[in-house]
């Protein structure tokens, strides 16, 4: 119950901040040259000047920027979030139909970059200065500066057109219908190569704060208790150690949350996944108002709610941060 | 800048010619004699999603490369680039060209069952090519009523002359035939049959998952015999050229239309035994880079400076180096491809010449004070890799003659409020597309008295009294003869006058499996209902 309460005063607090959010995006797309008929036009090749006026008035552009923005608002207020101009039906159920891909391919990634991080950090730590350090930490910087696009077009290079282990892109195979099991299997396939190319920037990420916040851990002064009351040193590290040194991995994943919703338009691209990141890119470019600012909506409860499951979190691993900071 | 610098792209352009050059022929074998085989899958790169697919009411290639297969056109083009009948059988213009008639094929149903009649192609026409088409709106602007007499049977009634030349040249493209029952009712753009469209042609629509793919099925009660070979097309959506590439060598895509991957996986593909890298099958899609004046710049009002820039650039060298064989020098607005209306290079050129540009522009009386003369933006439009490096040649070589060029760049829907409605511009550059017949999408380019806003026409505020005549006359001229004398007129004039400036021609390029038979046919290919492609074993 008080969970509850204390999730309801945090939304609460959090409703001026997300309208202030939607206005800033609603005015900053006007200053973008073009609409959305005009990109139409890009699009159709050309038209003529009365197809433009029927056009506009047909998307509701005929109205003064204020007009919209009282529009759309008032929409929100009734929880409805307008009509897409690219895909001709609710926004609602655009971004619904492209979570399941998003959140798939992002909760993998994460999870992915989040273990083999704490992994290797702690290996990493162990070892620090020695040859695993070394190693683990050049890979590291390695992933972290090669650009993903290169990361994925190698990755379909090797793994699809010579290896043809592992399908080159989609989210799953349009050839056969299949069902139950069989699908799930078909669409974890499709996922591998965009789980890893995501996973392994995010993991060099892991990896250099789970090493940092371990050695910075290893110094203090109840390590030393914990060793000299003798403990064995695998003890000290997942007892001691590995707990105290969580937090800043969670609060790493609660900020990254807000990226998740975005996607990444990068992946999703060159994998050709049907992701918000590749629909956001695509209502910039389309001038699509409604579509954007859905997407930016949706994000901005996502970033609220994870944030809030990670303050919980915070109390769980370290008893001293009560959970409602009273 | 040194141009020299650019010697770096040197040898890939090279390899990319010989490459292409060692491609061009081999669609011939396509032609031995094989038998055509049934059934198999066909992929199809689709690089950017469309927001509908009807043709009847879009004109552009992105709708035509699905819409195509499910709905047919009245008239298309043949190997040679001349009209032949689909829907049509036959058709005849009265002397006056006021009365066109169209005979309808018999016996032809819809996906759903219904028959097809002329009572479809006059709700069309009326409510679809003259209200809402792209295009279709300027060419049936004098369209009065289509009469249906009997079912087999539509009478287009003109106010002006429509010469029939002009009408099967544009029918191709903006002729495709819709439903009436289906579209009757309700708002035309917000039926969702536009996303689920239903036709005559030979595929039948499936399924379209919004940003993955499309599947449209072979109709066993196609009207042409034994037609369709193929089982089934799915477009898969595809956004990153790159990926597309490795997508072909894959195996999972057969097919990648109208310039979609990067000139250089092209040129890759072309020396891979896998893959036919062509630009055969796409010459009605014609394209020609420009150089548009913005003639409030009072510098650019001036006929010397215009010159000037033109003599500036060396094209040759740019085509050679950074096209290769996918373009060639550009003679005006009529490309050497459109056999019909082409006048022949004999027209006003303006051949590189540095001296005589410095020499025009001194004349002009801009003289050079440390260097330079003048500042212009440039605006390049973001489609095409070659409208970007077009622009910072433009660049380089303008500044050699002391003309400072800012580049301003900016996406599909910035670059056309800016150029063709605010007009924030000096120079744009960008491509125009030829559409068979000067009338449909050219001439609008240089006809003065263009709404403001309107893309891809006359927004440079140039007018010319004798250039207007000559358009207007030509568009209504019934004399095939007289009216290709006409546009080589216009061709005349323009080059004379130069408010835009076409010194390059292009053709997309193809980019196909091996295993396709009777692929890239006819001019307009892509864009074709593919009833007689198949796939060897």
């Amino acid at each position: 119950m008080r969970i509850l309460s204390l999730a309801g005063r945090r939304l609460a607090a959090s409703i001026p901040t997300l309208f202030l959010i939607l206005i800033g995006v609603f005015l900053l797309l006007q200053l973008a040259p073009g609409d959305t008929v005009d990109a139409l036009m890009a699009q159709m090749g050309g038209g003529d000047a009365a197809t433009a006026h029927e056009l506009r008035k047909f998307y509701g552009l005929d109205l003064s920027v204020p007009a919209q923005l009282a529009n759309y608002l008032w929409h929100l207020m009734r929880l409805d979030l307008g009509f897409s101009s690219i895909y001709g039906k609710p926004v609602a159920t655009v971004i619904l139909e492209r979570l399941p891909p998003t959140i798939l391919l992002m909760t993998a990634s994460l999870s992915f970059a989040f273990f083999f991080g704490l992994v290797f950090g702690v290996i990493a730590a162990r070892g620090v200065n020695r040859w695993p350090d070394t190693v683990i930490s050049t890979f590291g910087l390695i992933f972290y500066a090669t650009p993903s696009f290169w990361f994925g077009l190698m990755a379909i290079v090797v793994f699809s057109v010579y290896l043809q282990w592992l399908p080159p892109g989609g989210f799953e195979d349009i050839g056969t219908v299949q069902t139950g099991i069989w699908r799930a299997l078909d669409i974890a396939a499709h996922l591998v190569l965009p789980t890893l190319t995501l996973g392994l920037i995010f993991l060099a990420v892991y990896l250099r704060i789970m090493r940092a916040s371990m050695l910075e851990v290893l110094n203090l002064e109840f390590i030393r208790t914990a060793r000299a009351k003798g403990l064995d040193e695998t003890h000290v590290i997942t007892r001691h150690v590995l707990r105290n040194a969580l937090l800043p991995m969670v609060t790493l994943i609660g900020l990254q949350a807000g990226t998740m919703l975005g996607g990444s338009v990068v992946v999703e691209s060159v994998f050709s996944l049907p992701g918000l990141g590749r629909l956001a890119y695509e209502s910039v470019v389309q001038r699509d108002l409604n579509t954007l600012l859905g997407i930016v909506f949706v994000s901005a409860l996502l970033v609220i709610v994870v944030n809030f499951v990670v303050d919980l979190l915070y109390a769980r691993l370290d008893p001293r941060i009560a959970a409602e900071g009273s | 800048m040194d141009l020299s610098r650019l010697e770096i792209n040197r040898r890939t352009a090279l390899l990319t010619s010989a490459a292409i050059a060692a491609n061009v022929i081999n669609p011939m074998r396509a032609f031995a004699q094989e038998t055509p085989r049934k059934g198999g899958v066909f992929n199809v790169h689709y690089g950017a999603e469309q927001r509908q697919l009807n043709p009847s009411i879009q004109a552009s290639t992105g709708v035509y490369i699905i819409g195509g297969k499910i709905q047919e056109n009245l008239v298309d083009l043949d190997a040679n680039g001349q009209p032949v009948g689909v829907l049509a059988e036959s058709w005849e213009a009265t002397p006056d060209g006021k009365t066109v008639t169209f005979k309808l094929r018999k016996g032809i149903t819809w996906h759903d069952g219904k028959p097809f009649t002329s009572d479809d192609v006059a709700f069309t026409a009326m409510n679809m090519w003259k209200k809402i088409l792209n295009y279709g709106s300027t060419l049936q602007l004098f369209l009065n009523a289509v009469d249906t007499p009997d079912p087999q049977t539509a009478i287009f009634r003109y106010e002006r002359p429509m010469p029939l030349n002009l009408l099967l040249r544009a029918l191709p493209d903006l002729g495709y035939v819709s439903a009436r029952h289906l579209y009757e009712s309700g708002d035309i753009r917000q039926n969702p049959v536009n996303l689920a469209p239903v036709g005559t042609g030979p595929f039948k629509f499936v399924k379209y998952e919004r940003g993955q793919y499309i599947i449209a099925d072979r109709n066993p009660d196609y009207w042409r015999a034994n037609a369709p070979y193929l089982d089934r097309i799915v477009w898969k959506v595809i956004t990153d050229r790159a990926a597309a590439a490795a997508q072909m060598e894959a195996g999972e895509l057969h097919y990648s239309p109208f310039s979609g991957l990067t000139i250089s996986d092209m040129a890759r593909l072309g020396k891979d035994k896998r893959f036919i890298v062509s630009i055969k099958g796409n010459e009605g899609n014609a394209r020609t880079n420009t150089i548009e004046f913005n003639f409030r710049r009072k510098e650019l009002a001036d006929i010397r400076v215009r010159r000037a820039i033109a003599h500036a650039i060396n094209v040759p060298f740019f085509i050679d180096n950074f096209l290769g064989d996918f373009a060639k020098l550009g003679t005006g607005p009529i490309p050497s491809t459109s056999t019909d209306f082409y006048p022949g290079p004999d027209t006003p050129q303006y051949p590189y010449d540095k001296a005589k540009a410095i020499a025009l522009l001194d004349e002009a009386g801009f003289k050079a004070s440390g260097g330079n003369r003048f500042a212009l933006k440039l605006l390049p439009a973001p489609w095409g890799e070659d409208i970007s490096l077009w622009s910072t040649f433009i660049q380089q070589s303008l500044s050699e003659v002391g003309i400072q060029i800012d580049i301003v760049r900016n996406d599909g829907g910035g670059f056309l409020k800016q150029v063709y409605d605010d007009h924030a511009f000096d120079l744009a550059t960008g491509w125009h597309q030829y559409r068979n017949d000067p009338a449909v999408s050219t001439t609008v380019w240089y006809r003065s008295g263009q709404p403001k806003g309107a893309p891809w026409t006359n927004q440079w505020g140039w007018e010319d009294k004798a250039v207007d005549k000559t358009i207007d006359d030509a568009a209504t001229e019934v004399d095939p003869v007289k009216r290709k004398a006409l546009y080589a007129e216009f061709v005349k004039e323009v080059n004379t006058e130069l408010p835009v400036w076409m010194p390059i021609e292009q053709i997309f390029v193809t980019v196909i499996t091996a295993k396709a038979r009777n692929h890239s046919n006819t001019p307009r290919w892509g864009s074709t209902s593919w009833h007689d492609l198949w796939l060897s074993a």
